[in-house]
């Protein structure tokens, strides 16, 4: 753009316009016939437009939302009633602000994941990435308050949950978590402060997105391939290729959206929050919503309540500093196939940790039988000094013998099996928690740089023209 | 796909032609039926709509008395009017009105007189109905805002407010009481 830009439009008055605010410019090289595309983006490249759409469902619903509700503790969990039953539609608004949430984050994982496939986080697109890291987090922050303003049991068990991570922060947790509720538990204040800012973070977040889309224009798309655009014969214009392409997502994407806002609205939901909230008794099951889950399973999994704070938001911060774990040139998995195996195990992953993060931690999963040497020990404490001497000698691996020695130390059956209940070894949920949240560091801290060092990856392409056009790249007939 | 193949017979318009309108007419009639439901939440919700009507007791007033009651957010006022009172505004001639309308349209029944207690100037609330307050020259209700006087009829008679006061929609449900608004 330079200083004296003439608008190139026809129209008098547009060109009027243009010239002095290149606004149908902008537009243009955005989203219009005038921003070269790659010509090979596949389905995946639908989600950066479907998660504006997300932005664009919650801030429309946030703002008829906000007309109804009453940020008040005692009128809260009244006034959403109120939406639910009284306003004209009332129902409809807020099941899709509260799907629509859900659907964000779907959309936003997937983008992320894309990203993740097909490098589209190294260079020149690193600030880009950091951008769209940025905006997961304030999607989290907001989705969290947002999350809190209904007043039910999960809302302000949620809050005080989450806002007491903050208390593990040495020598001033206690003061920053009072600061952060206004009080001396989640009440009245927290709820006001939280209704606030859950109305500014979208604006934050819509200025980030103005921020990453204008990042993304720079260097460009990224493309399956993951290598550079090469000049005009790999590229084809946004408008009207990709925008129908874009609408063609949109209709798809809206279909399954109405079927959870009409069929089944609170199946991502939980009950307990349409319980209004009571500060004296905690619901016994408490879990947070669906997509914090994973992070929710890396804060349980470490023992230490500091360090398990700062491992959740270190899960997010690798994200940060992704493109310099990765020393590796190519960027698609397309041409990395070692990158691309542990891909999906990484995929896999992920959802192992959101499986964990609603399970009770010390459900059992793969049983390992019992420790025959602490029973033996026990019983061992009740014998006369020399049949203990013959039991701990050589402790036997049969719960047949050991009983025999229980009844010989004057033990009941019962006992006896209470014993062995107690000393069963189990792999359980959170040990299987613990080794999924290893592995999510060990990939992005060890596998990725090392990878970059040892992987044989495949032949690139010439050109995103090459391979179509050159006839050994044409299928057999 | 040649243009020829795509064509329908006899008809200047082929099928892209066709898919065009069609996306775009559906894009319409979806956009507008998303839209109403965001535009509806506005009007007056359920909670709101059940009050809009509303009971009234007359039998505690007396001749000569005033009542004043909440309908919709505005006061209503009542007048149990006295024979003289109701002499005076039938007897007014139709021409000194700057808003003609005859007593007898006004009230149900001659002796309760039922307003709206809305100056039809700019929305203030006329004086006259409690006791004591001042009634205005023409004994009615007077406007402390601009100077508007009303008669025992409630027609606005002097000062800047153009019409009378509004009568709402009420029936008696028995000798002594009513139901203001109607049910919405
Ligand atoms: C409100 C949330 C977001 C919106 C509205 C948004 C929007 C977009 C749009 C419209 C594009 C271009 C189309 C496309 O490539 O799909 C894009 C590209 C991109 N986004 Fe996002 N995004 C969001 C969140 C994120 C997040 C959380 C990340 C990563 C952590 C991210 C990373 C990227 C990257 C790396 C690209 C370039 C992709 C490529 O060209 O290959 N975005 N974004
Ligand atoms: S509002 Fe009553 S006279 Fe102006």
């Amino acid at each position: 753009m330079a200083h004296n830009y003439q608008s190139k439009y026809q129209n008098p008055v547009i060109n009027w316009i243009d010239t002095r605010l290149p606004i149908f410019w902008l537009v243009d090289t955005a989203v219009g016939a005038g921003h070269p595309t790659p010509k090979n983006l596949n389905y995946w490249w639908n989600f950066g437009s479907l998660a504006g759409l997300c932005l664009v469902i919650q801030l429309i619903s946030g703002f008829v939302l906000a007309m109804h509700y009453t940020p008040h503790a005692d009128m809260a969990f009244a006034s959403v009633e109120h939406i639910m039953r009284d306003v004209n539609y009332g129902w409809r608004i807020r099941y899709i602000h509260a799907n629509g949430a859900s659907f964000f984050f779907v959309v936003v994982f997937i983008h992320i994941f894309r990203g993740l496939y097909y490098g589209s986080y190294k260079a020149p697109r690193e600030l880009l990435w950091m951008l769209g890291v940025t905006i997961l987090l304030l999607m989290m922050a907001t989705a969290f308050m947002g999350y809190v303003l209904p007043w039910g049991q999960m809302s302000f068990w949620g809050a005080t949950v989450i806002t007491n991570l903050f208390s593990a922060v040495p020598f001033v947790g206690d003061s920053i978590v009072t600061l952060l509720w206004g009080g001396f538990s989640v009440d009245n204040p927290t709820l006001a402060r939280f209704f606030s800012l859950h109305y500014l973070l979208p604006f934050v977040i819509t200025g980030t997105v103005i921020l990453h889309v204008w990042a993304l224009n720079m260097p460009g798309s990224n493309n399956p391939s993951g290598i550079d655009v090469k000049g005009p014969q790999d590229t084809i214009p946004f408008h009207p290729y990709y925008t129908i392409k874009d609408v063609f997502g949109i209709a798809v994407f809206l279909a399954v959206f109405c079927a959870f806002v009409f069929f089944m609205p609170n199946a991502l939901g939980h009950p307990d929050n349409y319980i209004p909230a009571d500060p004296l008794a905690t619901p016994s099951h408490i879990v947070p919503e669906w997509y914090f889950l994973p992070f929710y399973a890396i804060l349980r999994a470490v023992p230490d309540k500091l360090l398990g704070v700062v491992a959740m938001f270190a899960s997010i911060g690798v994200l940060f500093v992704l493109p310099w774990l990765d020393t590796s040139p190519v960027r698609s998995a397309t041409f990395r196939p070692l990158y691309k195996k542990f891909f999906w195990i990484f995929i896999v992953v992920c959802f192992g940790l959101g499986w964990c993060g609603q399970a009770d931690t010390d459900m059992p999963l793969i049983p390992f039988g019992e420790d025959e040497q602490a029973i033996a020990e026990n019983i061992a404490a009740r014998l006369p000094a020399d049949s203990r001497a013959e039991l701990l000698a050589n402790v036997p691996g049969d719960l047949k013998v050991l009983e025999t020695y229980a009844t010989r130390a004057g033990m009941s059956e019962a006992a006896f099996e209470r014993l062995v209940e107690k000393e069963k070894v189990t792999f359980d949920v959170l040990h299987l928690n613990r080794l999924l949240t290893a592995y999510y560091f060990f990939h992005f801290l060890v596998l990725i740089p090392l990878l970059g060092w040892f992987e044989k990856t495949r032949p690139l392409p010439e050109s995103l023209s090459s391979p179509v056009l050159s006839p050994s790249a044409m299928p057999a007939e | 796909m040649s243009i020829e193949a795509d064509a329908i017979d006899g008809a200047d318009v082929n099928r892209r032609d066709f898919i065009h309108i069609a996306t775009g007419s559906m894009l319409a009639v979806g956009g507008a039926m998303v839209a109403w439901p965001f535009i509806h939440q506005m009007n007056p919700s359920a909670d709101v709509r059940a009050l809009a009507t509303i009971e009234v007791d007359l039998a505690a007033l007396e001749p000569g008395m005033g009542m004043k009651a909440m309908f919709r957010g505005k006061p209503l006022f009542i007048r149990r009017r006295t024979d003289a009172e109701i002499a005076e505004a039938r007897e007014v001639s139709m021409t000194s009105l700057p808003d003609p309308q005859a007593d007898e349209e006004r009230a149900q029944k001659a002796e309760y007189l039922v307003l709206l207690g809305v100056c039809t100037h700019l929305g203030c609330v006329p004086l006259g109905t409690g006791s004591g307050e001042k009634r205005g020259d023409y004994n009615g209700w007077f406007c402390p805002c601009h100077g508007s006087h009303y008669d025992t009829s409630g027609r606005i008679r002097k000062g800047p407010a153009p019409y009378n006061l509004e009568i709402p929609f009420y029936e008696y449900t028995s000798d002594t009481t009513i139901k203001v608004g109607k049910e919405v």
